[in-house]
């Protein structure tokens, strides 16, 4: 069971012995936290942010675990996977004769979480430039407190699972990037449910003025059965930085995942984040960004896919609060057997945000007569000098290219899976790291059914 | 020899051809000239195995198959080819990709090995040349934002890939300026040989001047309503479709068996 006295035991039992948990502002923040979830519960269809995602199920719902493999096989093949898209990217790269610098690196920094907690023997942090720390939370609450706290958010942020999570969260990546460094070989965090039902991870991420750096958090199929995962990853942006976000989610279809991204950008500051969500049976994501800062620039970009029961919920919100922003936000659905996925789109165009360019963007392909798709778009807007542009669709494939296709001897079934994978694929088209993208696309291939005929040709 | 016997199909309920007769020999090219709305993409649809049209009657024998019993796939691979009046886009698909499905799609079926990317590539790129496409058409969606005249370019490309026995030419001749018009008619000429058969719509006679017809016929509401040499032509160009119409009154199909040249 799951009900809301498991998690307030829950947090009876382990608050003493979490990090940090002599910090009296953190155990304060969790005590806040514990009490509002207990106030608010698991949220239903009742609520506004909630209206086509409800986890009343939750509270009958029994979390079991059954170990899956070994998490240092699951980092292998993880770490493989992602050699095998640089050498694709290396490839195209070639082939199109373009240089592509990001190649001649090696793999990146490689930071584990197993049942919730850092991993340093799986890990694989290189050599950093000065001024970078990449580590785990738990360390860094231990090591400089001070700076933790300034950017570990509030009880009150967020929707009630995010409060969970911070009541209950021990660990999650700490990364800090010095004035005007930038780290050029994508960070990986990587998140493993082995032997625990549910894991509760808080990553952190400072980057200051001018810095540079793209962060991966991968959701591996970890152990199966119903595990829970609840992840709240804050981005601060200071002036001028440029961070890129990606998440890759390929969770067990018995899992549930309830994630909050947050971002705060300072002037000038650039955030781009790609969710990619095609694995676990429910999985939310809000996904929010502040533009706080005059000319600040957000890209949220994101593709799901699901078929069966399954259930995706992108909820994102842009704040425009500061003049001269520019926002772009592009969302793509592939929607299988009686699956179900939803998009919202909250953009808030504050007084003194003249001269915002926001533009939005949700199209939903459904793949089955029982598949749903919901898109939202709710644009609230106080400023009188603003470009704001938003569109949402929800279709089936285009039968003129279909036929196209076929009248050209590829067949009905192959037809198809093109379509929708060139459909998808758009969406990846904006990851501008080429060996992530070829990641991103190899997990599509997965995804759809002959998706290795189609990487033959591709 | 391709056997088209009384077709009739209809959209929606409402009968497009009505009785329509066309015999089409092996090694023979056949224009088809006819106004606006009068079936010509219908039948080139229906040909090729569109099912938002139905067969309501008749029939299509093509070297002894019914031609009308194969999905659109089995008769592209047994060597049927449309070149679209209206080129679709994909976005999303690289011409590439599209162009290499589609070919080994077809040699599969005929039992030739695939190309691997290598060969495929070298062939590819000499056929865009013979048509006057720059190679960046290769890595770009198929036909998405290409001018008319470059997606008819790429219909002549794919028809030259997949080396048809039967290709049906749907106003590949329309948007194209006088230059264009050369390099499609001779892409159409180069793959003319005794095995090859294929049927040219068009509302210009000018094209006719390049792709030099064996027949051409006049569809007119869903019917073959006259036949003749390349002759015909030159008399639609100068009447118009007036004096068929009013020649024809009430007993159309007359003339399907025409007058040759
Ligand atoms: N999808 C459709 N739905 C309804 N009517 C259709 C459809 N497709 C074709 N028609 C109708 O069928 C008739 C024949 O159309 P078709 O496209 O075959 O003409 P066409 O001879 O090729 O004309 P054009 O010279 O203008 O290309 C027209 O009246 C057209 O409106
Ligand atoms: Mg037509």
């Amino acid at each position: 069971m799951s009900a809301i006295d498991l998690w307030l035991g829950r947090h009876r039992d382990t608050a003493a012995d979490l990090p940090g948990a002599d910090l009296p502002w953190l155990a304060r923040l969790r005590e806040d936290a514990i009490d509002r979830f207990a106030d608010e519960g698991w949220p239903t269809t009742r609520r506004e942010n909630w209206r086509h995602t409800s986890l009343a199920f939750m509270a009958q719902q029994a979390l079991a675990v059954r170990e899956a493999a070994a998490p240092e096989a699951v980092v292998a093949a993880l770490r493989a996977r992602y050699q095998a898209a640089r050498g694709a990217a290396q490839d195209a790269a070639q082939q199109g004769a373009e240089s592509a610098p990001e190649l001649v690196h090696n793999d990146g920094h490689w930071v584990v979480f197993v049942d919730g907690h850092f991993a340093p023997a799986l890990s694989a942090i290189g050599g950093l430039p000065g001024g970078v720390r990449i580590g785990s939370l738990a360390d860094a609450l231990g090591q400089i407190p001070e700076a933790v706290e300034a950017a570990f958010g509030q009880a009150g942020d967020g929707e009630a699972p995010a409060a969970l999570n911070a009541a209950l969260a021990a660990d999650g990546a700490w990364i800090r990037l010095g004035r005007g460094v930038a780290v050029e070989p994508p960070i990986h965090l990587v998140f493993i449910g082995a032997t625990v039902a549910d894991q509760h991870l808080r990553n952190l991420v400072v980057a200051e003025a001018g810095a540079q750096a793209t962060i991966v958090e991968h959701y591996p199929a970890g152990a199966a059965g119903s595990t829970l995962t609840t992840a709240v990853t804050r981005v601060i942006a200071a002036q001028d930085s440029h961070v890129t976000h990606l998440k890759l989610q390929q969770e067990a279809p018995e899992a549930i995942h309830l994630a909050t991204i947050e971002a705060e950008q300072a002037r000038g500051a650039v955030f781009a984040s790609h969710s990619l969500s095609f694995g676990a049976r429910l999985a939310r994501n809000d996904i929010r960004t502040r533009l706080a800062g005059e000319g600040a620039e957000a890209l949220l970009n994101g593709l799901y896919h699901a078929d069966g029961r399954r259930h995706v919920d992108h909820h994102t919100r842009i704040d425009h609060a500061r003049p001269q922003g520019t926002s772009r936000e592009f969302y793509r659905g592939l929607l299988d057997g009686s699956a179900r996925g939803v998009f919202t789109g909250r953009i808030l165009v504050a007084q003194d945000a003249q001269r915002t360019d926001a533009m939005q963007r949700c199209d939903n392909l459904l793949l089955s007569r029982l598949a749903e798709a919901d898109a939202r778009p709710e644009l609230e807007i106080y400023a009188d000098d603003v470009k704001c542009a938003h569109g949402a669709t929800v279709g089936q494939l285009d039968e003129d290219a279909l036929f196209y296709l076929r009248s050209r001897g590829v067949d009905a079934v192959h037809a198809r899976q093109l379509l929708t994978y060139a459909f998808a694929a758009e969406v990846l088209e904006r990851i501008a790291h080429a060996p992530l993208r070829a990641l991103g696309r190899a997990a599509l291939l997965e995804r759809l059914p002959e998706g290795a005929r189609l990487e033959e040709l591709l | 020899m391709l056997k088209i016997n009384n077709l009739h199909a209809a959209i929606d309920g409402k009968d497009i051809l009505k009785g329509l007769d066309l015999e089409v020999a092996d090694g023979e090219v056949h224009a088809i000239m006819g106004p606006n709305g009068s079936g010509k993409s219908t039948l080139a649809q229906v040909l090729a195995g569109r099912e938002t049209f139905t067969v309501t009657d008749g029939s299509v024998d093509w070297d002894g198959t019914d031609l009308l019993a194969l999905p659109a796939e089995e008769r592209a691979r047994a060597g049927l080819f449309l070149a679209f009046q209206y080129p679709v886009e994909i976005p999303g698909v690289s011409n590439a990709y599209f162009l290499k499905a589609a070919v080994n799609a077809v040699r599969r079926h005929r039992g030739l090995p695939e190309y691997d990317a290598m060969d495929f590539l070298a062939r590819v790129k000499a056929e865009m040349k013979a048509v006057g496409m720059k190679e960046e058409f290769l890595y770009r969606s198929v036909n998405e934002g290409f001018s008319g005249g470059e997606k008819k370019r790429n219909e002549v490309l794919q028809m030259a890939l997949l080396e048809p026995r039967l290709a049906v030419l749907d106003e590949t001749d329309s948007g194209l300026d006088i230059d264009a018009l050369k390099i499609v008619a001779e892409g159409v000429n180069r793959l003319r040989s005794p095995e090859r058969s294929m049927i040219v719509i068009t509302h210009y006679q000018r094209l006719l001047d390049y792709i030099v017809p064996d027949k051409v016929h006049v569809l007119s509401q869903g019917r073959i309503v006259r036949s003749g040499g390349r002759e015909l032509a030159l008399e639609l160009e100068e009447h118009g479709y007036g004096w068929i119409d009013a020649a024809q009154g009430g007993k159309a199909g007359g003339a399907s068996a025409g007058a040759r040249p």
